[in-house]
């Protein structure tokens, strides 16, 4: 028989064991203060939460959930302690990932129940607002028997006030020592499953008794020694490199306590639900929120981040398709304007005409001046925007001089995506939208070594036309290299004269590449030989509905082949076979990246002209040949460029080049 | 508010109106005896029409369901309607303070693409909303309001650094919005 109390209400309680059961829409924190007769807490040791779970008789989760159950053994209690509150608090109301205040969550359930699960009491916290903490209720001893009363009282200072109010010295203290519990539990529970356990707190917990049985051992650290890492890049990017073996899985207390079964796969990401977006802080009136990375719909921070990165590269087209076209209409109606003014006969005498121009010319720049005002606040959000998901983004999607390159790990997984290099408008030059490419390539590249005009005016000559197109092709390999998994990706390269050898040399030095530079026809024969067989040999398992019927030490890695020269040393057999391999390849993993320059391949007529079609072609200097796909507008690219004299190029390949050998089967 | 009223977008507060919302809702046709895929389906087209000096630059119609600018958005084609209980099935979203500055009016139409007239279109309705509160500025109730296959709902246009509407109801005939025209130009 259940009551349903209200507010106030009290019901006896005839078990001594009991379970408080909560379930809220949101995750909260659950604690559990004892106090005396008088309603004192004597002391911290006197509160069960997150951060010491356990005390005489009663125990609470580590972590904020949105269900809880809290054990309860009344007869466990000392004799001084004549109540028990249940406190509710959602974690970290100030800049934490969730809601702020109760009253923007559904309200909170709490249960008294037997240990059978039979439900004693149950209570319905409503009518909360502001309030971040709240009493949900309270167990009392009143002549010699417990009861429960249905309290909900909230406080809008959170649970350093609600502490403060039950009289406890320490109570600043303790609330922050409980948000840095939660927050702690939230960087392990809100990261992917497995739920890791950081190095640090395996360590500290080695001195507790109970390894193993992860919720019985109490981290009792000083709080704030393990940075809250939410907001965590993925793959491996906070310096964990790859999910360790399932250790510390049961940081969910309901695991061992008869809670639910957990049914999902604990290595596969999307069965978890995503952790929240991070949370932008409220815009203060008439100012736009301030930008957060990460702000956009996503499963993972990485998907995020990449949806974020294609929402302001729409924004920035768009903006400027705005500005663009109110800029054609002022210069259509002045000239309009001024031709009227021209062919009327009178405005010819006198002052008229001149004046009827310069109206023309004022309506004109007013206008454009408007435009102007427009484009430069749309620029400045955008800007803002970018300064806070360029240091966010993951290695794949960030620039060679982001310092997540130097924290390099060789990733566990494929990323999404890839960052080719930069994107900008004249309009407005302050703002590079990274261009991401959808990894697997769907199609090669083409570095173009030809064009020696670049966008501002700077002559370079062939030969060094060249040597930047290697380099760029190079960083290209490189940062695909990085961002596979060892052993996922390799490179073959075709250098017939051996002209690219200086530029090759990160790759051929770290022994990163499958073979040294294919050189002279032979080569090039050999090479196209063995990737065309290896398409043909893909190709027919995937027909004969056999994929891993492959022959025994198959490389099932993806295949890159950058060709330097084209068409040095290729006769007319070898540059079928190239086409070959453009058509075919991607789909079965064959990827072709041809640093070349066309002009030099034009006595083959229009034969190659599908070869260039089929490329994404790419420039080592910037250039305007790409076109988004809202307004059409044409953007420059800039290559991706390492920073002059930086040494992480090569200190990523070593690393790929590490990982390699050690981890070879 | 009545035919031909024009309203401030401007709020009482001094912070003025950003963004609106078109919205259009009707009642699918009812299905008809045994062959019941063979109904005529009912098909009602919202339509944005964005001007510059009584000079059509933009539109946001079904073909083109996002102005270059990103300002205006249709939510998609709904080709059937709903089940007339009040909703939007389509709509267009307009962000105001992101309107290219040359743009000075814009005008909502209604068009009935398979050619029914309102008389024969069961609940239909077009609406214009404030998208910051929810609150319904003009409501024209389409249904049964005579031999017509399209209207000219209403026009935002610019005052001074803010917004003003005006409703006009204008009937008229046409099956997209480019046989409104001649009508919407008077208009302007």
């Amino acid at each position: 028989m259940t009551a349903e109390l209200v507010r106030g209400q009290n019901h006896p309680l005839s078990q001594s064991r009991l379970e408080i059961r909560i379930s809220a829409g949101t995750p909260v924190a659950a604690a559990a203060a004892l106090s005396d007769e008088n309603g004192r807490i004597h002391g911290t040791e006197w509160v069960a939460h997150p951060g010491a779970p356990v005390q005489p008789g009663l125990e609470v989760s580590r972590q904020a959930a949105a269900d809880h159950r809290l054990a309860v053994d009344l007869d466990a209690m000392t004799e001084a302690v004549h109540r028990v509150s249940v406190l509710l608090a959602l974690p970290a109301p100030n800049g934490g990932a969730g809601p702020a205040r109760f009253g923007a969550v559904a309200a909170p359930f709490v249960a008294v129940t037997g240990l059978d699960g039979t439900e004693v009491a149950s209570y319905t916290i409503t009518g909360l607002d502001l309030e971040s903490a709240v009493v949900a209720l309270e167990l009392y001893r009143r002549q010699g028997a417990w009861k429960v009363r249905a309290v909900g009282q909230g406080y809008a200072g959170g649970l350093a006030e609600l502490l403060a109010d039950q009289g406890l010295s320490e109570a600043a203290q303790l609330a922050a020592g409980i948000d840095e519990a939660v927050a702690r539990g939230l960087a392990r529970s809100v990261q992917a499953p497995p739920p890791r356990t950081s190095e640090g707190d395996r360590s500290r917990q080695a001195a507790a008794p109970a390894v193993g049985h992860d919720q019985g051992s109490v981290p009792q650290g000083a709080p704030g020694s393990v940075p809250p890492a939410y907001g965590g890049q993925p793959s491996g990017g906070q310096g964990q490199g790859g999910p360790q073996p399932a250790y510390g899985a049961a940081t969910d207390p309901h695991a061992a306590s008869g809670g639910p079964v957990n049914y999902s796969h604990p290595g596969r990401q999307t069965s978890a639900p995503p952790p929240p977006p991070p949370a932008a802080p409220p815009a203060r009136p008439g100012q736009p929120a301030q930008p957060v990375a990460g702000d956009a719909t996503g499963w993972s921070m990485e998907e995020r981040l990449y949806n974020q990165v294609w929402g302001m590269f729409e924004d920035l087209a768009r903006t400027a398709a705005a500005y663009r076209s109110a800029v054609d209409f002022a210069e259509s109606r002045m000239d309009k304007e001024l031709e009227q003014a021209l062919s009327d006969p009178r405005s010819r005498i006198g002052g008229q005409g001149d004046a009827a121009r310069e109206a023309a010319r004022a309506r004109y720049s007013q206008l454009v001046d408007q435009a102007r005002a427009s484009l430069d606040r749309d620029v400045a959000q955008l800007v803002a925007e970018s300064q806070v998901v360029e240091p966010a983004l993951p290695p794949a999607f960030a620039r060679w001089d982001n310092p997540c390159w130097h924290a390099y790990r060789v990733p566990m997984e494929i990323p999404m995506a890839l960052r080719l290099g930069d994107l900008r408008l004249p309009e407005a030059e302050a703002i590079r939208i990274p261009m991401l490419l959808r990894l697997p390539l769907e199609r090669g590249l083409w570095i173009d070594s030809g064009r020696t005009d670049s966008l501002d005016g700077t002559f370079t000559d062939s030969h060094d036309m060249r040597r930047l197109a290697m380099d760029t092709a190079v960083a290209h390999a490189a940062r695909l290299l990085a961002v596979y998994p060892a052993d996922e990706f390799t490179v073959h390269v075709v250098d017939p004269a051996g002209s690219g050898a200086q530029a090759l040399a990160p790759l051929s030095q770290t022994g990163v590449l499958a073979g040294p530079p294919a050189q002279g026809a032979a080569g090039v024969t050999e090479v196209l030989a063995r990737l065309i067989q290896r398409v043909d040999l893909v190709q027919m398992a995937l027909r004969g509905g056999a994929p891993d019927a492959l022959p025994p030490g198959f490389d099932t890695a993806q295949q890159l082949l950058i060709v330097n020269d084209f068409p040095h040393g290729f006769d007319d057999r070898a540059v079928n076979q190239l086409r070959y391999l453009v058509d075919e390849g991607p789909a079965v993993g064959v990827h072709l990246m041809m640093v070349a320059d066309r002009e030099e391949s034009a006595g083959y007529g229009p034969l190659l002209d599908p070869l260039w079609r089929a490329l994404l072609r790419l420039t080592p200097v910037p250039d305007d040949h790409l076109a988004d796909p809202w307004v059409g507008h044409a953007w420059t690219y800039e290559p991706p460029t390492v920073p002059n004299g930086s040494e992480v190029l090569r200190q990523v390949l070593t690393k790929v080049a590490e990982a390699r050998r050690t981890w070879n089967r | 508010m009545t035919k031909g009223q024009a309203i401030s977008l401007q709020k009482n507060d001094g912070g003025s109106l950003t963004a609106v919302r078109m919205g259009l809702g009707w009642q699918a046709a009812p299905r008809r005896g045994l062959f019941g895929s063979r109904t005529r389906e009912i098909d009602l087209d919202a339509s944005a029409v964005l001007f510059a000096d009584k000079q059509p630059v933009d539109v946001v119609f079904f073909r083109h369901l996002v102005s270059d600018d990103g300002s205006v958005r249709h939510t998609g084609d709904n080709l059937v309607g709903g089940v007339g209980q009040g909703g939007d099935d389509e709509a267009i979203l307009v962000d105001l303070s992101r309107v290219p500055v040359h743009i000075d009016q814009i005008v909502f139409t209604v068009n009935s693409f398979t050619g029914q007239t309102f008389q024969e279109v069961q609940n239909a309705f077009c609406r214009l909303v404030d998208e910051t509160n929810g609150q319904e500025l003009a409501r024209y109730t389409l249904a049964g309001g005579g031999a017509f296959t399209a209207q000219i709902m209403a026009k935002v246009h610019r005052v001074g650094s803010g917004w003003s509407m005006t409703a006009l109801g204008n009937p008229a005939n046409g099956r997209t919005f480019q046989d409104l025209m001649p009508a919407i130009l008077p208009v302007l």
